[in-house]
C-alpha cells in the first residue's frame, strides 16, 4: 500500500469538492433540511405519544444516525459515479494503484465528505431543538462507527455492480438505502416488522444499531449484546463486498467492461 | 535494440465472439510502432490488454522484460495512454489534475516534472485553468502532459490527434517524434490518420477481423500492394483479405 498513492486520489475528491461552492452547499444542505424536519416530527411525537414521551429526540437522533449511513454510502458511491460521469474511469485505472489503496482512499473520502454534512447537521439540533446527539455517550462513538463501517460496505458493493454492469448499475446505486430502510427499524422497534420481514432485519447490522439507540435514550441503559452483534454482522458484510469488488475487477477485465466505462 | 513491448500470441474471447484472434509483435526501444485497422478490427482490444483492463483468454503480454500477468502494478508505473475517448477530471485546474496523477505514479520532483512538462507542450499558461473550459488542442496537450508524468518506458496512444487542427497536429507530431528520439520511449500509436502514420511509424501492424494482415514498413507495404500511399493500402486491405493472403 502506498500513502502517497493513497493520497493523490484522495487529493483529487477533495481538489473537486473545495473549488465548488454548489458542492459543499450540497453536502452541508441535504442534512441539515433533513435533520431539521425530523427534529420538527420528533418533537410532536414527543408530546403526543406515550412509547417516546419520555425522550425527546430519539426520532431525531435516529435520523441523524441514519442521515449519516445514507451520505457515507451515497457519499462512496459518488466518488465511484465522479470517475464514471467525468470520463477518467480508465485514467484511475491504468494508473498503478492497487485495489486496496483506492479503496482505501475512497473510505477516507467519503467519511470526510459525510462529516462536512454531520456537523453542522449535529450543531443545528442543540439550538433549534434543545437536544444533543452526544446524550448517547461513549456509545454514541460504537454506533456511528458501525453505520460507517455498514455505509462503507454498501458503497463498495454498489461500486462493485458499477464495476461488473457498468453506468447501467447507477440507478440500484441510489436506491439500495431506500431499499434496506424498512429493514433497518430506523424509526420503530422491530417488533413493528412482520415475522417475515423481522428475520430479514436480524442478519443487518442496522436493526441493532438503531435498537440500541433507542434502548439508550428511552431505558437509560445499555446492551452491550446489541453493539457486539452489530459489529459481527458488520464484519461479516464488509469482508463480503471486499472479495465482490476483488471478483467484479476481475470479471470487469474479463468482460472489458473498464476499457468501455463512461461511453 | 531492447524490446519494451513483447505480444506473444494474444486472444481475447467475448463469450463466442473472437475479438483477437492470437497476434504476436514486439515494439524496440526508440520505436513507434503503427497499429491499422478498421473500426472492430481488435485495436483498442490489444490496447485494452496492454494496459491490463483486458485479460487476454490466452497468450502472454511482456512490458520491458516483466510478465503483465504478475507485474501489474510495476509495468503501470512505466507505462502511460491517451487517447480522446478518456479525459481528465474537468471541474480541476490543469495544474491540480498534473499534481494528482504525478501522485499516483509517484513523481518524485512534481514541481520540476510539471514545469518541464509545461515548457514542452506548451501549457505553461493553462495550468491555473479549469481543465473542462480548455479547447480540444489544449486538453490534448494537457491529456500527453498527464501521460508523460510519469515518464513513461512505453507509450500507449489511440488516435492522439484525432479532431485536433492541423497546425496543433503537427505540433503533436512533432513533439512525439523529438520526445521518442530524446528518450528512447517505445511508442505504439493506433491511428485512422495514414499521413500521421506514414510520418510517425517505423513499422506498421494491419488488424482486421482479430487478425494481423500485414505488416512492415509503410513504404514497402505501399510498394507491396502496388499502391500510391498507406491510405491507399489501408482501404485495400480492410475491403478484401482475399487479395492479398
Amino acid at each position: 500500500m502506498s500513502l502517497t498513492r493513497i493520497y493523490g486520489l484522495f487529493l483529487r475528491h477533495f481538489y473537486l469538492i473545495t473549488r465548488s461552492f454548489p458542492r459543499i452547499l450540497d453536502l452541508v444542505y441535504w442534512p441539515s433540511i433533513q435533520i431539521t424536519l425530523w427534529g420538527f416530527i420528533s418533537n410532536f411525537f414527543a408530546t403526543h405519544t406515550t412509547y417516546y414521551n419520555n425522550a425527546v429526540g430519539v426520532i431525531l437522533t435516529c435520523a441523524i444516525l441514519y442521515d449519516f449511513l445514507f451520505r457515507t454510502s451515497i457519499g462512496f458511491n459518488m466518488l465511484f459515479l465522479e470517475e464514471i460521469w467525468s470520463r477518467n474511469f480508465t485514467n484511475l485505472f491504468i494508473a498503478p494503484m492497487r485495489i486496496g489503496e483506492i479503496l482505501t482512499s475512497l473510505v477516507i473520502t467519503a467519511l470526510i465528505r459525510s462529516l462536512i454534512g454531520l456537523v453542522p447537521a449535529i450543531l443545528l439540533t442543540s439550538p433549534l431543538f434543545g437536544i444533543s446527539i452526544l446524550d448517547l455517550g461513549i456509545f454514541l462513538f460504537f454506533l456511528f462507527l458501525s453505520l460507517y463501517i455498514f455505509g462503507i460496505t454498501l458503497g463498495i458493493l454498489v461500486s462493485s455492480g458499477l464495476l461488473r454492469f457498468g453506468p447501467s448499475f447507477e440507478n440500484i446505486a441510489w436506491s439500495t438505502m431506500f431499499l434496506l430502510a424498512p429493514f433497518g427499524c430506523i424509526y420503530y422497534p422491530i417488533e413493528t416488522l412482520p415475522e417475515i420481514f423481522q428475520k430479514i432485519a436480524y442478519v443487518l447490522p442496522l436493526v441493532y444499531i438503531f435498537e440500541e439507540a433507542r434502548n439508550i435514550l428511552i431505558n437509560q441503559t445499555v446492551n452491550i449484546e446489541n453493539v457486539y452483534s452489530a459489529f459481527m454482522w458488520n464484519a461479516f458484510y464488509f469482508f463480503l463486498s471486499i472479495a465482490l469488488f476483488y471478483y467484479s475487477f476481475n470479471a470487469a477485465k474479463n468482460k472489458g467492461t473498464l476499457i468501455n466505462m463512461g461511453e | 535494440m531492447k524490446k519494451l513491448i513483447e505480444v506473444k500470441n494474444i486472444k481475447k474471447d467475448y463469450g463466442k465472439k473472437e475479438a483477437v484472434k492470437g497476434i504476436s509483435f514486439n515494439v524496440r526501444e526508440d520505436e513507434i510502432l503503427g497499429l491499422l485497422g478498421p473500426n472492430g478490427s481488435g485495436k483498442t482490444t490489444t490496447i485494452g490488454m496492454l494496459l491490463g483492463l483486458l485479460k487476454p483468454t490466452s497468450g502472454q503480454i511482456f512490458i520491458n522484460n516483466l510478465k503483465l500477468e504478475e507485474n501489474r502494478i510495476e509495468i503501470l508505473e512505466m507505462i502511460n495512454f491517451i487517447s480522446p475517448y478518456i479525459e481528465l477530471p474537468k471541474k480541476l485546474t490543469v495544474k491540480q489534475n498534473l499534481y494528482v496523477y504525478s501522485k499516483l505514479y509517484k513523481v518524485k520532483n512534481i514541481k520540476e516534472r510539471i514545469e518541464y512538462l509545461s515548457e514542452k507542450l506548451r501549457i505553461g499558461e493553462l495550468l491555473n485553468s479549469i481543465t473542462g473550459e480548455l479547447s480540444s488542442g489544449q486538453k490534448n496537450r494537457v491529456s500527453l502532459a498527464k501521460a508523460l508524468v510519469n515518464e513513461p518506458k512505453v507509450l500507449l496512444l489511440d488516435e492522439p490527434t484525432a479532431s485536433l487542427d492541423p497546425e496543433v497536429g503537427d505540433f503533436v507530431r512533432t513533439f512525439l517524434e523529438e520526445y521518442k528520439k530524446e528518450k528512447k520511449i517505445s511508442i505504439l500509436l493506433a491511428s485512422h490518420n495514414m499521413n500521421e502514420v506514414t510520418r510517425l511509424c517505423k513499422s506498421v501492424l494491419m488488424m482486421k477481423n482479430g487478425e494481423i494482415i500485414d505488416q512492415g514498413k509503410p513504404e514497402d507495404l505501399i510498394t507491396k500492394h502496388g499502391r500510391a500511399n498507406l491510405e491507399e493500402v489501408f482501404l485495400k486491405l480492410s475491403r478484401s483479405k482475399s487479395e492479398f493472403n
